[in-house]
Parts: C-alpha cells; sequence; structure tokens
C-alpha cells in the first residue's frame, strides 16, 4: 500500500503541529476519536473577535492519512470565518491528498474536528456575552 | 553504511529470500536439460530421475522432524496443509465425535478451517491464550470432552514469536486418545522438532518460511499409530490417496534442500539471531512506555513484537520507510480491527494499534539493527511530539478516565 506524495509530504513536514491555549476565551478546542480506534485528533483554533481563523493548531494521534487530514485541515481553515470554516467538506480533504476508499474516515474524523472546534468556540463566545449582558 | 540494503528486510516471518542454494537446485528441475519429468511417470528414466529427487527431499523434510519419509505428503503449503489435516481428521473420525480444541491465536489457517467444520455441524472451542501467549494446560484439560476428537496448537506464534509446550500438550492428548495436529510453519531450523517426543500426529510445515519457494509445503501424518485422513483434494490418488496431483519436481527439491541447510546450520543460525534480537531490544528498551509482547524467553530468537505507547502503528510504519516490518494496527490489516492475536493476550486496544513486529532473519546483519534503532527512536520521538496523547500522558491525565467522542 503505497501512500501519495501529498499524503507522505504532510508527515515529513507537517504543518502547523502544536497547542493553543485552550483556556484563552478566542481559542476552539476540538478532540474527536477514541484511542481504541486507532484514531484521536486534536484541533485547535485561534479566532479574531470578528470571527476570522487567525492560527491553527493539530496534533494527531493516528494513521499517516489520519495526520496528513488534520495537518491539510489547519492549512484550508486560516484566513477563513467561521461560516467558511464549517463549509469546508471531507471530499475536499479525500481529493486533496488523493485518499483511498479505506482512508475515506480519517477525513470524515477531520471534518468533525472542525465541527468540535468551532462548537467550542461558539460556546465560548455565548458564555462570554452571556456573562457581559449579566454584568 | 554501504553496504545496507535499503529498504531493509525485517519480516522474514512473513516470508524468506529462497537460498541461493535452494534456487540453484530448483533451476536444476525445469528445462529439457533438467529433472523435468513427472515423477508419477513409472515407465522411463524421466520420471525415475525425477521420483529419486522427489524422495530425497523428502527424507531431508523428515529428519528435520524426525519422521520416517512415507509419513510426508506434499502440499502447496501450510494453508493447504492445515486444511488437510484438520478437516481430513475430523471428517474421518465423525462418527466418534464432532468436538475440536484450537486457539484463538492460530493462524487464519486454522481459525476459518474451523469456522467452516462449525458450518458443517461440528463444534470447536477456541481457547484464550495465558498473557504471556502460551496455552493453560490445566485450563486445557478441563475442556477437553468425550467427543473431542481433534485438537489444533500451533508450535510457534507468527505474530509474537512465542514457542508452546507441545510436548505437554501431547503428552495429554496422547493419553485422551485424541488426534494433535501442530500448526510448524514458522519453526523448522528455530527450534528442535521431534513428533515422537512431542506425541504430535499431524504437523503442518511450508517452505518459503525457511528460505525456500512460496507454493510447496508438507502434512506430517504419523503411520504408528496410523493416523487416517479424509482426502480433501481428489483425481489420481498420490501421496497415498491423501492428496492428488502431479508433484511438483522443481518445487519439492526446493524445500527438500531448503529443510536440509536449515537442519544443518540451525544452531550457528540461531546464535546469530539471539544476538541481533537481543542487539535490537538493547537498543530501544529504555524508551518509555514501550511493552514487549509475548514471553521474552519461550519465543524463537528473531523475533521482536513492541507495542509503542501514544503512537499508532502505521504511521510509525510509514515513518519508517526504509525498514519492512509490520504492524498490529488495525490500519495496516484491511478490516478496521488491531490484531486479534495481540488482543487475545490482554493487550487493550491502543496496544495493538501501537505494536510493532520485527523478524529477523539468515541475511540480517548488525549495521541493519544499528540502524533500525536509530530509526525507530527518531520515528517514536517524531510521532510523539504530534500525538495529542502523548500530551495528556505527560500531563498526567488518565487515558481510561477520558470519555472520548467515538464518531
Amino acid at each position: 500500500m503505497a501512500y501519495s506524495d501529498k499524503v507522505l509530504d504532510h508527515y515529513e513536514n507537517p504543518r502547523n503541529v502544536g497547542v493553543l491555549d485552550k483556556d484563552d476565551p478566542n481559542v476552539g478546542t476540538g478532540m474527536v476519536g477514541a484511542p481504541a480506534c486507532g484514531d484521536v485528533m486534536r484541533l485547535q483554533i485561534q479566532v479574531s473577535e470578528d470571527g476570522v481563523v487567525e492560527d491553527a493548531k493539530f496534533k494527531t494521534y493516528g494513521c499517516g492519512s489520519a495526520i496528513a487530514s488534520s495537518s491539510l485541515v489547519t492549512e484550508m481553515v486560516k484566513g477563513k470565518t467561521l461560516d467558511e470554516v464549517a463549509a469546508i467538506k471531507n471530499s475536499e480533504i479525500v481529493e486533496e491528498l488523493a485518499l483511498p476508499p479505506v482512508k475515506i474516515h480519517c477525513s470524515v474524523l477531520a471534518e468533525d474536528a472542525i465541527a468540535a472546534a468551532i462548537a467550542d468556540i461558539k460556546a465560548k463566545r455565548e458564555e462570554q456575552s452571556a456573562q457581559k449582558e449579566s454584568a | 553504511m554501504s553496504s545496507l540494503n535499503i529498504p531493509i528486510y525485517l519480516d522474514y516471518s512473513a516470508t524468506t529470500p529462497v537460498d541461493e542454494r535452494v534456487a540453484k537446485s530448483m533451476a536444476e528441475c525445469l528445462t529439457l536439460q533438467g529433472n523435468f519429468g513427472n515423477p508419477a511417470s513409472r515407465s522411463h528414466p524421466f520420471g525415475w530421475k525425477a521420483e529419486e529427487a522427489v524422495e530425497e527431499a523428502r527424507r531431508n523434510v523428515a529428519e528435520i522432524i524426525g519422521a520416517v519419509p512415507k509419513e510426508i505428503v506434499w502440499t502447496s503449503g501450510a494453508t493447504e496443509s492445515d486444511n488437510l489435516a484438520i478437516k481430513g481428521a475430523a471428517e474421518f473420525n465423525q462418527k466418534k465425535g464432532k468436538h475440536i480444541i484450537t486457539m484463538k491465536t492460530e493462524h487464519k489457517a486454522v481459525l476459518d478451517t474451523c469456522r467452516q467444520l462449525e458450518r458443517d455441524g461440528f463444534e470447536v472451542s477456541y481457547m484464550d491464550p495465558m498473557e504471556n501467549g502460551l496455552l493453560d494446560l490445566e485450563a486445557f484439560k478441563k475442556e477437553i470432552r468425550e467427543d473431542t476428537t481433534v485438537v489444533s496448537i500451533m508450535h510457534v506464534n507468527n505474530e509474537i514469536g512465542v514457542i508452546q509446550d507441545i510436548a505437554a500438550i501431547g503428552a495429554i492428548t496422547r493419553e485422551k486418545g485424541i488426534l494433535f495436529h501442530v500448526d510448524a510453519a514458522q519453526s523448522p531450523g528455530k527450534v528442535a522438532i521431534d513428533v515422537d517426543e512431542m506425541n504430535v500426529d499431524l504437523m503442518s510445515l511450508c517452505a518459503h518460511k525457511v528460505y525456500g519457494p512460496k507454493g510447496i509445503g508438507a502434512l506430517y501424518v504419523r503411520r504408528k499409530p496410523r493416523v487416517r485422513l479424509e482426502a480433501q483434494i481428489h483425481g489420481g490418488g498420490h501421496e497415498r490417496g491423501m492428496r492428488s496431483g502431479t508433484l511438483a519436481t522443481h518445487q519439492i527439491v526446493g524445500m527438500g534442500e531448503a529443510f536440509r541447510i536449515a537442519r544443518e546450520e540451525m544452531a550457528t543460525e540461531t546464535a546469530h539471531m539471539r544476538k541481533l534480537r537481543d542487539r535490537l531490544w538493547n537498543g530501544v528498551k529504555d524508551m518509555e512506555e514501550i511493552y514487549l509482547n509475548g514471553d521474552l524467553e519461550q519465543r524463537i530468537p528473531g523475533n521482536l513484537n513492541i507495542s509503542f505507547n501514544f503512537v499508532e502503528g502505521e504511521s510509525l510504519i510509514m515513518s519508517l520507510k526504509d525498514i519492512a516490518v509490520s504492524s498490529g494496527s488495525a490500519c495496516t490489516s484491511s478490516s478496521l480491527e488491531p490484531s486479534y492475536v495481540l488482543r487475545a493476550i490482554g493487550r487493550n486496544d491502543e496496544l495493538a494499534h501501537s505494536s510493532i513486529r520485527f523478524t529477523m532473519g539468515r541475511f540480517s546483519t548488525e549495521e541493519e539493527v544499528d540502524f533500525t534503532i536509530e530509526k525507530v527512536r527518531e520515528a517514536v520521538q517524531k510521532l510523539r511530539e504530534l500525538s495529542p496523547l502523548w500530551d495528556m500522558f505527560k500531563d498526567g491525565v488518565d487515558l481510561d478516565s477520558v470519555e472520548w467522542a467515538h464518531h
């Protein structure tokens, strides 16, 4: 089973590996998957006041395709608004990385990670505005 | 570094390259100038010469297991031998009983054969190994019933290299009058085999794990006391009616030569394997959070199966791109389930996903082992830097207590 060049590239030169401060009010953190399944992705996005993704970081426990999918996602989200990010489909990841059928679930997990990160930042923002209102 | 053949092959348990001496002996049995006759042709020298070569090979295979040549039946490989032994014995003895005992850690050739027999109305007990991979003899005795006719236990496990105490199991089955089949595909040349001492009735062997060609194997079938089997392949009655089909002289000669070499060179080769294996283990054992799968002592000398916690197996293999190894990770099998062998010895899913099997062989060198140690340490470190689980571990989080968002 040979890997596509793109997948190998993301592994050799992963983009945006790292950690953002999950307690930072402008950071949304999404962690999906489970060790028992062999795939865990943590995606973090730094979002400006007006809802644009300024920075993104990831860490992944999983096969080469899973690592590449999450690495690619951190590239795809930078500079986009939250709505644009939410519209990213796993099929775009599959195409870009030339993932074979047996690895499509890696791209689905990456899509789930995005959704989880967005949900987290939205929840934080709602809480913040709720707090402001009650103050 | 200049003598390194990249990629390095450390997957000898999957298959072995054919030894040059073996290839030469096979090449002599192909063309018009060679020994190409049909060994069953009784009426001319072409047949007689081929038959002679086949019988010489038969002697070599018999000798390494302590059998006589008449007890060796040629097959297309250990998979076919497993089928012939288990189905053949179960079917022949079905009036006596229809219960079979085997282990969860057996090769698919045994497990799937048993499943097929279950579809045909037989009952099979699949026993769990202990954590070190060995069969619990007390539990085994309890599993035996009045209607048990066949027991099938492999000698050396292909994934974790563990060696079963075949003699102890054979003593039990002999006493109960039950047929004992042993899949010994991984054993010749690595561990001593004596079918009489071990009380084995049927033994599966193949050439391609012993520096012989793929596509040829043998089944040992005891004659004293006589073991009878229902043939699975019909047509001509070759091999005393047990396995029909023209004998492939070149394949058989190859297997015979491979087994002769294995017998003669076993002592030096196992010493070499042990040295290399220990070198590899010593080069990595101080790493944090790594687990050896299977017993270190009751193990063939060239096998090492290690789980590297918090790193997934397929990504590790991808990262070790200049080294050929295999993994117990689900990603590398075509199902999404981790190694059933590792699960059976009690490894949880994470550790089964994180395992790598290194198997050394006749042509492995110290240089290759040193290269491997370096690459493994580098790769594991890099992948742990990428791993959220490693972060959590370092932060003191108990991963078992986390609620994961499954998809």
